[in-house]
């Protein structure tokens, strides 16, 4: 136990101190908080202020564009007789010309956005929108429909709930599928990069040469494990300090973007726009999403979290080390070798894009029970909510497929380990494991 | 059973029909050997005999198939005796880029060594081998010659009372070769058995006191060197005299000045041809029996097998 201890350490202690280590460790975070910070502010800024200058011929939408919202200011303006269109924005100082045509048989027959650059999406969408709109008010006041009647049916929208039958508790499918979605996919990321770091460890003492020294003192099987739990806590150890350093990082938001504090906590500061938003999305839907994100199960979340990474890391990462044994310097040969374990990842990852819309399919529960495939297709259904005996017979198989491969990969590992300048077929290691 | 563990407390090493096969070949195939206590034990045979099939099942790396390893008088146990145990494999190495100080430390403490412990001894060491300045470099930053003596250093750093070295001067210049040599003398000389193989002759003749030849999984050949050059003995002598021989014509198998080459049937017949000098009061600068080199009774032994050609290079 002490020698497999003093192997864990060694491993652990290499590779936190290792520049790589660190630098992945601090960046990630910093960038994801960029990238985090760039949509937020987005989000809020949007786009410099626009001036839009309209000349309209049919005389309906005069004075009727929203001029309350920020990104866009609206002026109306005749255009003056044989003066172009670029002359027209200049002598208006406007970024934007909206040429509405006189309209034929109350039918709308043309409008024409000029701006230079061509136009924006958002302020395209913003135009047809607002024109949308305002006509459709115009031909239901037509026909004989009161103001007061017309905002009361654009207003009303239909509140759609859904609950989990067996609970009654609401539910919400868009964040259960992005919850699972990022669980699934973020095992599957570390599947691959600790799993990958525990071959290439294997192949470096292989390569070296130290194995043989090491085995000589230590059996195989600590030298394997050693290495695998080393590595395990490494990530652990990366994953902590990301949670730590976003953690921290998110504390630094309102000072970078100030004002963002007011819309979070739905201060009096809310733009027009966005309380129009917020009507428009339904009552309460922002409040709605919270709750249903406080009513997902988070500590059975973590939880499976957490044992299916440790469970889909370890299963793999012994048969990660076995075909880091079987390779001799080359590293295509390396490629080669791996493919029989990335297939399973890669088809457990395609099962769990199905499963994050189809949580309950044969397929999603074949997959979330299957071991080799169960890190990833448990955990985009999990959100959804698993039957409990589904749920301890994933585990039960992941903790048996553990130790059968754990078992398989040693004998590979062993004899892998000590061969030399050979290049090993698989019918070969198939003989190791019969018969030894 | 048909062996019994001995109690012989002189005998560090002995192998009981020791076998160990593989899907296509016998690598050992049914070897016993007893290696006494302090001795420096030369394993011989040609590449591919079985020599380090052999060594890694006395380092508990592998298993035998069939038969026992009493180890200082112990059924050996690797997870015990490894601690006793210091194994330099043929293929050698180290972590590249792992500081040398902290690698041997490493190295001790699985071998066993308390923290404390091992540091003394890397002292004792470093000093010893002129190596003080090593503890932060890697192993990348070493000369060829340099990372061999820290090899030697990281196998020999827990005291074993039992070394074993897998052709230890393979690829060692002449003044490292020297070094190590020295360093295998003291050791035994303090009482440490040394088990080293070889397909080197030469090295085997001036270093080692007792020898197995091993071919093809099997030892052809075991016993003291002496004795082993005297059981293949030709009575063959060499006599280097100040004038020409009279008589003797019929033995002279080659003659260059008055250098002489004799070949009797018997030894008694060297006796008379050591009267026949003094009687003629010849000025005898040299009489001497010519013993086999090693190199010729092992090509001699294994001729006839695959492996002959190696000896004859």
């Amino acid at each position: 136990m002490n020698k497999i201890w003093l192997i864990i350490r060694r491993e652990y202690i290499t590779r936190v101190r290792k520049k790589s280590f660190i630098v992945t460790t601090l960046l990630i975070p910093i960038m994801m908080f960029g990238l985090i910070t760039l949509f937020v502010y987005m989000a809020i800024k949007s786009e410099e202020k626009q001036k839009i200058i309209v000349y309209d011929e049919s005389g309906i939408f005069e004075n009727q564009l929203d001029t309350t919202q920020e990104s866009y200011t609206v002026l109306y303006e005749k255009i003056k007789p044989g003066e172009t269109n670029s002359a027209f924005i200049e002598r208006n100082d406007a970024d934007i010309y909206l040429h509405i045509f006189p309209f034929v048989n109350n039918a709308p027959d043309s409008v024409h956005i000029y701006k230079e650059g061509g136009v924006s999406l958002s302020a395209k969408g913003f135009i047809t929108d607002q024109l949308d709109n305002i006509y459709q008010i115009k031909q239901l006041q037509d026909a004989g429909i009161n103001k007061t009647q017309i905002d009361s049916i654009q207003n009303s929208s239909i509140n759609v709930k859904s609950f989990d039958l067996k609970d009654n508790k609401e539910t919400n499918s868009e964040i259960a599928s992005s919850i699972g979605y990022f669980m699934g996919f973020l095992i599957y990321m570390v599947i691959f990069i600790y799993g990958a770091g525990v071959m290439r460890g294997v192949m470096e003492e292989k390569t070296n040469r130290i194995a043989e020294v090491i085995i000589s003192s230590v059996k195989p099987f600590q030298l394997m494990m050693g290495k695998i739990i080393g590595i395990a806590l490494v990530g652990l150890t990366q994953f902590m300090m990301w949670i730590g350093l976003m953690l921290i990082l998110q504390l630094l938001l309102p000072f970078l973007i100030p004002g963002l504090g007011d819309v979070l906590h739905g201060g009096a500061s809310m733009t027009p726009e966005m309380q129009q938003q917020m009507n428009a999305m339904g009552t309460g839907e922002n409040m709605g999403m919270i709750q249903s994100l406080m009513n997902q199960n988070w500590g059975l979340i973590l939880g499976c979290f957490l044992f299916y990474f440790l469970g889909g890391y370890f299963l793999y990462a012994s048969m990660f080390a076995a075909v880091g044994s079987l390779v001799n310097e080359d590293p295509q040969e390396a490629q080669q070798l791996t493919i029989p374990i990335t297939m399973p990842i890669i088809l457990g990852f395609i099962i769990m894009a199905t499963s994050v819309k189809d949580p309950n399919s044969s397929l999603s529960v074949f997959g979330s029970l299957f071991p080799l495939t169960s890190p990833i297709v448990m955990l985009a259904r999990i959100p959804y909510g698993v039957p409990l005996w589904q749920l301890l017979l994933s585990m039960t198989l992941l903790i048996a497929g553990f130790l059968f491969m754990t078992w398989l990969s040693a004998k590979i590992y062993r004899t892998g380990i000590l061969l030399y300048g050979k290049k090993i077929t698989w019918k070969e290691v198939y003989k190791w494991i019969r018969y030894s | 059973m048909y062996f019994s563990i001995s109690n012989d407390i002189s005998i560090m090493l002995r192998l009981e029909h020791l076998k160990k096969y593989y899907a296509t070949q016998k690598a050992v195939d049914d070897i016993s050997l007893h290696i006494k206590k302090g001795t420096i034990y030369g394993l011989l045979g040609p590449n591919g005999a079985g020599k380090s099939s052999l060594l890694r099942m006395v380092t508990g790396i592998t298993l035998p198939d069939e038969g026992k390893i009493i180890f200082d008088g112990q059924p050996f146990n690797a997870n015990i005796h490894s601690i006793n145990i210091g194994y330099m494999p043929e293929e050698r190495g180290l972590y590249k880029k792992m500081k040398i100080g902290e690698q041997i430390l490493y190295l001790a403490q699985l071998k066993g060594l308390s923290k404390i412990e091992a540091m003394q001894k890397i002292n004792y060491w470093f000093k010893k081998m002129d190596m003080h300045s090593w503890w932060n470099k890697k192993v990348e930053d070493l000369s060829k010659g340099m990372s061999q003596k820290l090899q030697f250093v990281t196998t020999v750093i827990h005291n074993p009372k039992l070394l074993i070295l897998d052709e230890p001067f393979s690829g060692l210049d002449p003044v490292n070769s020297e070094i190590i040599k020295q360093e295998i003398y003291a050791l035994a000389h303090t009482g440490t058995t040394i088990l080293f193989s070889t397909h080197r002759m030469e090295q085997v003749e001036e270093i080692c006191q007792e020898i197995a030849l091993i071919n093809q999984g099997k030892v052809i050949l075991q016993g003291n060197v002496a004795d082993v050059k005297n059981q293949f003995k030709r009575n063959q002598y060499k006599l280097v005299i100040d004038q020409a021989l009279q008589g003797f014509e019929q033995q002279v198998v080659s003659n260059n000045d008055f250098e002489y080459v004799l070949q009797f049937s018997t030894p008694n017949e060297s006796k008379a041809l050591l009267n026949h000098c003094l009687q003629h009061n010849y000025h005898i600068q040299t009489f001497q029996e010519i013993l086999p080199s090693l190199n010729e009774i092992f090509i001699q032994q294994v001729e006839g097998t695959t492996a002959s050609r190696q000896f004859t290079n």
